[in-house]
């Protein structure tokens, strides 16, 4: 299994470090050609409108559109926000999304920096792909000028909530994962298992 | 567990995301909004870019909170701010206003020989200059959430930029050699914390990311510092001073992601149009440097 990090910018060393914690051979995607050969894709968090303009000046917008109807796929905060079919609060003008995932982020929904926070959360279908090794129960999240997401299409299964039923923040819809925060940066391994989980079983 | 605000994993993880990226000085709206059509990560409102306040002399200050909402307002990329070394209460202001970084800089003039402010205090991060192990590590312990080199600021002579990045990743090269007991001694003579000294030999990095700064003018430099090992770069006078601003953010932007990559640079280098003029720094009297400012 090989798995490819967008690596226009961001924090994809992180998830490259995750992944070879979990010994899965990982690589930087930051030209078209890097993504010959990859089972899936991680799209990492950073600032979602440098990612989208850098895609775009190097024609990585379409090959990524191709890879990610097809190929597992998951994006954490700013790649939550380019697999978004619809993102509110864009910058003016507008940014390229590659879509995907059937729903509506709002970009810096919890507001600037000095809001930004950890928290815990309670995410049920982490059970499936945990390790004895793993920790339990909630899982530890950070969020960094984080986006939530506003609205679900029917396809679209709610992964976790912010306690007492408040935003959506991590969804999946068959192949696609999508993520607020940022579980590269905790000291955690089960969002990284699940997905793994998900690549394996080819959905 | 209820949300937490304000914790240093926050502070830090902002930096985290901004790596790979470049920061733009930007002193209005119009240019804010270039930066950010040109894919920056962030923009740094100020008055005047620092070659200006070089050129101006005089005491130079936070910038007018008013100049800093309109760039607040103009873009939805972060937007950092500049305080004098050691001004906590101007750093209360930004804070208020919603700055989402602070830079506590040398490039302004210093309101406290002594101190630097305790960057503890506050639920925004900040980011602090050095020139060496040491120097980065004192701010570290303050408080500071990310670290970038000083260079000369306002010159477009990337040669400072180089010395202190070579200063630093050079010092943590040396420290990864060294006996425990080494590290002891090694902690005293540059007057940083042992603790800190010893997680900087553990990690193989600094604690927090570590951003170029002072001097950058093209994609070659900026692309140079990411080879030397630097995260990501601020590029300040640089772009505005130049002739064709937005085609040389838009360089140093590609530049920076694909900086192993010759072929890319060559063709982002192509037509830029006039760089900023600049001034060696060599040809600089000591008087007229900020570099050492800072403690």
């Amino acid at each position: 299994m090989k798995i490819g990090v967008l690596a226009l910018q961001g924090a994809f060393r992180e998830h490259i470090h995750k992944l070879q914690a979990l010994e899965v051979e990982a690589s930087e995607v930051r030209l078209p050609d890097h993504l010959r050969g990859l089972d899936a894709l991680i799209i990492p968090g950073g600032e979602s409108t440098t990612m989208g303009k850098l895609a775009e000046s190097f024609d990585l917008l379409q090959p990524l559109k191709a890879f990610t109807r097809e190929k597992p796929t998951w994006g954490t905060c700013a790649g939550l926000i380019l697999l978004a079919n619809r993102a509110a609060r864009q910058k003016k003008g507008g940014q390229p999304l590659i879509g995907g995932l059937n729903i509506t982020v709002d970009r810096n929904f919890f507001g600037r920096q000095v809001d930004s926070f950890e928290a815990d959360l309670d995410v049920p279908a982490l059970a499936q792909a945990a390790r004895p090794e793993d920790p339990t129960g909630p899982f530890h999240a950070i969020f960094i000028r984080a986006p939530a997401v506003v609205e679900v299409g029917p396809q679209v299964e709610i992964l976790a909530r912010l306690p007492e039923n408040g935003p959506i923040v991590a969804v999946r819809q068959g192949h696609l994962l999508g993520t607020a925060f940022h579980p590269e940066l905790s000291n955690d391994l089960r969002f990284h298992r699940y997905f793994l989980r998900m690549v394996e079983t080819g959905r | 567990m209820e949300p937490i605000t304000g914790t240093f994993t926050v502070k830090s993880g902002l930096a985290e995301m901004l790596k790979g990226g470049v920061i733009m000085d930007v002193t209005n709206a119009e240019q804010a909004r270039i930066a950010e059509e040109a894919g920056a990560v962030a923009v740094m409102a100020l008055e005047r870019v620092p070659a200006d306040i070089r050129a101006q002399g005089g005491v130079a200050r936070m910038s007018d909170p008013e100049k800093i909402l309109e760039i607040m307002d103009a873009v939805t990329i972060p937007v950092m701010a500049k305080v004098r070394i050691g001004h906590f209460v101007e750093a209360q202001i930004l804070e208020y206003l919603g700055v989402d970084f602070i830079d506590e800089s040398e490039v302004l003039t210093p309101a406290d020989e002594e101190h630097h402010i305790n960057k503890w205090d506050f639920k925004v991060p900040f980011v602090c200059g050095c020139r060496n192990l040491g120097e980065a590590l004192r701010r570290i312990n303050e408080g500071a959430a990310m670290i970038r080199t000083k260079g000369e600021a306002g010159t477009g002579d990337v040669v400072e930029a180089v010395r202190h990045a070579r200063a630093v990743l050079g010092e943590i090269r040396r420290l990864q050699t060294m006996a425990p007991e080494e590290m002891y001694t090694y902690a005293k003579n540059i007057g940083a914390p042992y603790q800190l000294v010893k997680l900087t030999a553990e990690m193989g990095r600094l604690p927090v990311v570590n951003f170029a700064a002072g001097g950058i003018a093209t994609p070659a430099d900026a692309a140079m510092m990411m080879q030397l090992g630097m995260d990501g770069v601020f590029v300040g006078s640089g772009i505005f001073k130049s002739g064709n601003p937005a085609k040389r953010a838009a360089a140093i932007v590609k530049a920076v992601t694909h900086y192993r990559d010759p072929a890319i640079l060559a063709e982002v280098s192509r037509n830029l149009g006039e760089p900023m003029v600049g001034r060696t720094v060599e040809s600089m009297p000591a008087e007229e440097r900020i570099a050492h400012r800072g403690w």
